[in-house]
């Protein structure tokens, strides 16, 4: 009998065959926590071990909430960064880098066939790239820092099936939506999660990132692709290591397989307070709204960029809303700035943000008042999630984001005349 | 080990951000501090009210969202005794485990039970004494068991690795 991708990896790293449900002890090769590193480290040092069993194998990147919003915040950065230096954590990327989950891969930190843990539910990201990768708790961090293993149930996998192609504009944010109400928050509980088929195959990487980054919005406890070519030569440009892949076998057994034409998505929005509470973007057009966060881990790519400047420019958003503009990153940051797509940003009257996770949950940059509405590329919408429980999130894809900011209601963008495609 | 307490009932999904919100995560470190933001986006009453030992029951998927931890120390920190849920999302349940917080499941408790009702959980014969009957719960995998015997990952770690455990802080996030 075939296993699965991930029953392969962790009988790799466990060093015997494993079935699911199995509970297995493994080291990981990487593990990434963010701004709650200096918690992480104080309970290291409650476990009473003074080195870090092995350094090299942590990653900290400070993005929750950079810079510090006030003097709080500033004294958690300051711990971390005193903890990575007496630890000799080389690994450290200070408030300048942007988001943890795309940091991770621009500097090399991500490779099909990695395990990688993260302090950060969105950790499941990597499986874009081929890699197991999982959230786990800050006190499993600690112990990670102490004894270097962790130990993680295999999971069942659920098999979905994309085949197809997109109608115009419709992106892989709104095959997620529709995948999540489809199947509800809980509908990948405990489970792996393997996007297969030719619509996946042909999927961009930064279309394929939304995709696992929002499979623990399912409750997954990883999401996977095999690597495409695009994947495969991004990762090589950035690691300079061998890595194994895994597969999941033909034969494998799969808990349950769903099937999705992508032809059949519609571009959607989930609307407040959970992911799986979705609908047709055409059942809300009018909705009015006050803020566009174009910002998060999910959404905030190059090729994200190009489709919402291509809304914007020459135009104006709309007096009542504020549209705020977060790059995942320092690199995506310069790449869209040296196409000159900033300052059509700024002419468009949006404010451009520095690259971290700024309002997504609820520090500081853009936290909503009372009765407010936000439309969010993110992945979360839960009540209070953006720092106020009287104001609510619909996520959508960058292009509704786009074309609602210029008119202030949530916009069906096949209906709007000049942002037909 | 016997857990006595009334029964405080949610509904499906409650999550991180209701349970312990974002806002703090890097701010509120104090476990007494922490106890009384415990549920505040959801029941605001809970953290004044709530008394050592009761019980909180909920749908599906509690403790969605977040990895943060705080949202099952914030429980333990205001008085929580257990967890009864129909299904748990899976970084919340690890976390529990690794606080000493029992998280249950028994979709037919979760049915029955009624808010403010006393129940009586028996953690050694995996029973839920209820007004309305008593209902089983499924054992901790026997890996797991030993994480939670030994009263949470920390001090499980310290057994393993030879330490002697200090004087408990109690507190996770300074
Ligand atoms: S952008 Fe939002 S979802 Fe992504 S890591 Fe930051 S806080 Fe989490």
């Amino acid at each position: 009998m075939g296993k699965t991708f991930s029953e392969k990896i962790l009988g790799k790293k466990a060093g015997k065959p494993v079935a699911p449900g199995e509970i297995v002890e493994i080291e990981p090769d990487i593990a990434m926590s963010h701004d709650n590193t200096a918690a992480i480290s104080s309970t290291f040092y409650k476990i009473g071990v003074d080195k870090v069993y092995d350094p090299d194998k942590h990653v900290v990147i400070l993005d929750h909430c950079t810079p510090a919003a006030n003097e709080k915040f500033a004294q958690n950065h300051k711990d971390i960064r005193e903890f990575v230096a007496k630890q000799d954590i080389k690994n450290f990327y200070d408030i300048n880098e942007g988001i943890c989950h795309q940091v991770m891969p621009e500097k090399g930190y991500v490779w099909p066939g990695a395990l990688i843990v993260g302090a950060d539910s969105h950790t499941t990201s990597y499986g874009a790239f081929g890699a197991f990768s999982t959230g786990i708790g800050r006190s499993e961090m600690a112990v990670i820092m102490a004894c270097g293993k962790i130990w993680l149930r295999v999971p069942e996998t659920l098999k979905i099936v994309c085949d197809g192609e997109f109608q115009p504009g419709v992106t892989s944010k709104d095959l997620m939506l529709k995948i999540a109400g489809d199947i509800g928050a809980d509908g990948g509980l405990y489970r792996a999660i393997e996007f297969c088929g030719s619509g996946i195959d042909r999927m961009t990487l930064a279309s394929r990132f939304v995709m696992t980054n929002m499979a623990v919005e399912i409750g997954a406890k990883n999401g996977y692709m095999i690597p495409n070519d695009e994947v495969l030569d991004y990762v090589k440009s950035r690691i300079n290591r061998e890595f194994e892949m895994f597969e999941s076998d033909p034969d494998a057994v799969f808990d349950e397989v769903l099937h999705y034409n992508l032809a059949d998505i519609e571009p959607m929005v989930a609307k407040p307070h959970t992911v799986d509470n979705v609908a047709s973007v055409s059942t809300v057009r009018g909705t009015k709204i006050d803020q566009v966060f174009f910002g998060s881990c999910t959404n905030t790519r190059v090729e994200d960029f190009e489709v919402v400047v291509s809304i914007l420019k020459g135009k104006k958003v709309h007096p009542n809303v504020r549209m705020l503009v977060f790059p995942a990153s320092r690199e995506i940051f310069l790449e869209v700035l040296k196409r000159g797509w900033i300052a059509d940003f700024v002419e468009a009257g949006a404010i451009i943000m520095n690259p971290g996770c700024g309002p997504c949950m609820g520090n500081h940059e853009g936290v909503p008042a009372k009765g407010e509405v936000t439309l969010s590329t993110s992945n979360r919408n839960f009540k209070g999630r953006m720092g106020n429980k009287d104001a609510e999130i619909y996520l959508c894809s960058p292009r509704t984001a786009a074309v609602s900011a210029l008119t202030g209601r949530i916009e069906d963008f096949r209906e709007v005349v000049d942002c037909r495609l | 080990m016997k857990i006595i307490g009334r029964v405080w009932k949610y509904g499906d999904d409650v999550n991180t951000d209701v349970i312990f919100p974002g806002k703090y995560t890097y701010t509120v470190t104090d476990p007494q501090e922490m106890a009384k933001i415990a549920l505040e986006d959801l029941d605001a009453d809970f953290a004044k009210k709530v008394h050592k030992g009761d019980i909180i029951v909920g749908g599906k998927n509690f403790g969605c969202g977040s990895s943060r931890e705080q949202a099952a120390s914030c429980l333990l920190y205001a008085g929580v005794g257990a967890i009864i849920a129909k299904s748990f999302a899976r970084i919340f349940f690890r976390n529990c485990i690794n606080f000493g917080l029992p998280a249950l499941t028994s979709a037919e408790a979760v049915a029955n039970l009624k808010h403010g009702e006393q129940i009586e959980i028996d953690m050694e014969k995996g029973k839920i004494k209820t007004e309305s009957g008593v209902y089983q719960f499924p054992p901790l995998p026997k890996e797991i068991v030993g994480i939670f015997d030994a009263g949470g990952l920390i001090p499980y770690t310290q057994r393993k690795l030879g330490i002697e455990p200090k004087e408990q802080l109690n507190n996770e996030d300074n």
